[in-house]
């Protein structure tokens, strides 16, 4: 695992280190840096279709709720007006959409990145405290294919890193 | 006409912006001026003497709930025709002060608004808390508390189930949905933050604590990309619902048949008010937060000045509100209805009406001059006004339509007792004291956000590519 001073040379580092030809490496950084997620070449496509599918459901799901107790459960007839009174049941439907959309967005997410997770090895790096402060980390796993111990680590520090660390699972 | 032949005092009008952030900081310094508040810093002295009169307020409210819960809504002013009376004006008041929050975080967030980054966090909280306070006046209001649960759709023994034709029923699933939404927002956003602080605790209390709420965050270029997506959509929903909840409050009052509540206008009129007053109650936490915790590089008068120009717009907006229903009111030749509007200038409650047009419409107007709204204590005093004419705006709605209907024979008259007092005030200290607990106990300002601002943190693609 390598450390770096600033937003570019990670994503240097990032790109090197992909063109290199490792795959299973992960970046730490201390804010969002444009661009990081591309050079690991991942695209995040699941959590708006998540939050899609929450949508519908609770706009479905609210809607239904709001017709079968007006219409088929306890039907209140007041003088003959429609049971099924389609305009009424707008706002609770809304409220009902946004709050589902809104809830699997946040769980969505959570579950996607595998939080919360109280353990992982990259938390047994003293320094890696610094990656939720001002520092940048990259880090190659060993379950790479291209993965070995003496030649990545000289490979990290080929790429001018502020220092090289191994983690220990 | 060219600009080269305009008077030369317009064209050098581009006023000298102040920065979003102070100059000369940095990743690190940035991370432990906010978080040193939390972690290191001694508590200020002030902070212990001014969350114990809070206390005293939670307190005293706690006495008037319980003596409530013994004794029924009797204890309050409330009546027949008034029956609504301060539980559903504070509840207006303080769901309304929640807008400007989720405004900030989620609409100038789609906007691209630099600016609402560092207020963002506590502008989130000043919403949960206020929607909290709000969330307690209609089931206090209720009669039976205790039995709130009816207004949720649940299988039940009693075959009875929520009229969802009732604006009163929107309302339950408004709140509710608007609390949670925001309380999602505020907690995403705080996760990164969490694991700084995680990881600069000394105490082992304060790192399993904050190791705990931070859920493992680590800070991974995949998470942060998720992250992003999924806070970029919460903010999607939140714009729409935030717009939503004050319609439907405005609902429970222009669905009805009473004069001075029947009327197509208040939706919009409730929402700006809402911006309005919730801007107020921003400025009125920033201004002492900025000056006791030194943080007027992080929160600078640009963001002073961009909230005084939203209150001046929203202000406006208002001013039209009450300009046009009293125009329709007129114009609508409805004589119930043009009384009512005679009565609020200058029947019974007329002190109440001229107070809103003083603190609502006149006082704003002194949000032109560039020099108040650069000034902190003079925007301290105006956002005052606003909060307190907004309050008196819900009164002024709610009490002079009800205790003056239709007919003369079922008039009334309303006064607040000594226990609306106790609770609305109560309320107030609960609020403040839990604003003391956040600003003491989480980052107020959002860390990682603020680092993201630093020119520090843009990347230099030719470097880069070299």
């Amino acid at each position: 695992m390598a450390e770096f001073d600033t937003p570019t040379a990670i994503v240097e580092a990032t790109r090197r280190a992909y063109s290199e030809g490792y795959r299973r490496m992960d970046t730490y950084t201390p804010f969002p840096v444009e661009g990081l997620a591309e050079e690991l070449h991942f695209r995040c496509a699941r959590v708006p279709l998540i939050v899609l599918l929450g949508g519908v459901a609770g706009c479905l799901g609210g809607y239904f709720l709001q017709f079968w107790i007006a219409a088929i459960y306890w039907p209140v007839n007041i003088g003959g007006r429609p049971l099924n009174s389609w305009p009424m049941f707008i706002p609770v439907t809304f409220e009902l959409t946004v709050l589902v959309a809104a809830l699997s967005a946040v769980l969505g997410m959570m579950a996607l990145n595998g939080l919360p997770k109280p353990y992982h090895p990259v938390f047994n790096v003293p320094r890696f405290a610094l990656a939720s402060q001002d520092r940048f980390f990259l880090c190659i796993e060993a379950s790479d294919p291209r993965f070995d111990r003496a030649a990545t680590r000289s490979f990290l520090e080929s790429l001018s890193p502020r220092e090289v660390n191994d983690v220990e699972a | 006409m060219a600009v080269d032949q305009l008077p030369p005092r317009i064209v050098d009008r581009e006023p000298d912006i102040p920065p979003v952030i102070g100059p000369g900081h940095t990743f690190a310094s940035v991370t432990d001026k906010i978080s040193s508040i939390v972690l290191t810093r001694r508590t200020p002295p002030g902070w212990f003497v001014g969350f114990a009169i809070s206390s005293l307020f939670v307190i005293a409210l706690g006495f008037g709930v319980g003596y409530l819960l013994i004794k029924g809504v009797g204890i309050w002013g409330i009546d027949i025709p008034v029956a609504w009376g301060f539980a559903i004006v504070n509840f207006v008041w303080w769901i309304g002060i929640g807008h400007a929050g989720t405004l900030i975080s989620a609409i100038l967030l789609l906007l691209n608004q630099k600016w609402r980054t560092s207020i963002n966090r506590f502008a989130e909280a000043m919403t949960l808390f206020a929607v909290a306070c709000a969330g307690m006046f209609p089931l206090l209001h209720l009669g039976r508390p205790w039995l709130f649960y009816w207004l949720f759709p649940y299988p039940n023994i009693m075959n009875v189930q929520p009229q969802f034709r009732s604006p009163l029923v929107w309302d339950v699933f408004a709140v509710s949905t608007y609390f949670t939404v925001s309380l999602l927002f505020w907690f995403v956003g705080l996760i990164p933050d969490l694991a700084t602080l995680r990881d600069r605790a000394r105490s082992r209390a304060g790192q399993v604590i904050y190791g705990m709420l931070a859920m493992g965050w680590r800070g991974s270029a995949r998470h942060w990309k998720r992250y992003e997506v999924a806070y970029l959509l919460l903010a999607g929903l939140a714009t729409p619902l935030v717009v939503s909840v004050h319609t439907v409050v405005s609902f429970d009052f222009s669905i009805s048949i009473l004069p001075g509540w029947h009327s197509t206008i208040f939706p919009p009129y409730f929402v700006a008010g809402a911006i309005f007053s919730g801007f107020a109650m921003v400025l009125t936490i920033a201004i002492p937060l900025r000056k006791f915790y030194g943080l007027e590089d992080f929160i600078t008068l640009r963001h002073l000045d961009n909230s005084a120009k939203v209150m001046l717009a929203t202000g406006l907006i208002v001013a039209y509100g009450y300009m046009s229903e009293i125009f329709l009111s007129w114009y609508s030749m409805d004589k119930f209805d043009w009384f009512m509007t005679l009565n609020r200038i200058r029947g019974p409650y007329w002190m109440v009406f001229w107070s809103v047009m003083l603190c609502n419409v006149a006082v704003p107007q002194l949000l032109w001059s560039r020099r108040v709204r650069r000034s902190p204590r003079a925007l301290f005093l105006v956002s005052l006004a606003i909060n307190t004419g907004m309050w008196l705006e819900r009164y002024m709605i709610i009490i002079t339509s009800l205790s003056r209907d239709f007919m003369p024979s079922a008039w009334g008259r309303y006064a607040a007792t000594v226990w609306d007092y106790v609770i609305f005030t109560g309320t107030i200290g609960f609020f403040v004291a839990l604003m003391f607990l956040f600003v003491r106990l989480l980052p107020a300002i959002s860390i990682f956000e603020v680092r993201e601002l630093l020119p520090q943190a843009e990347v230099k693609e030719e470097e880069a590519r070299s």
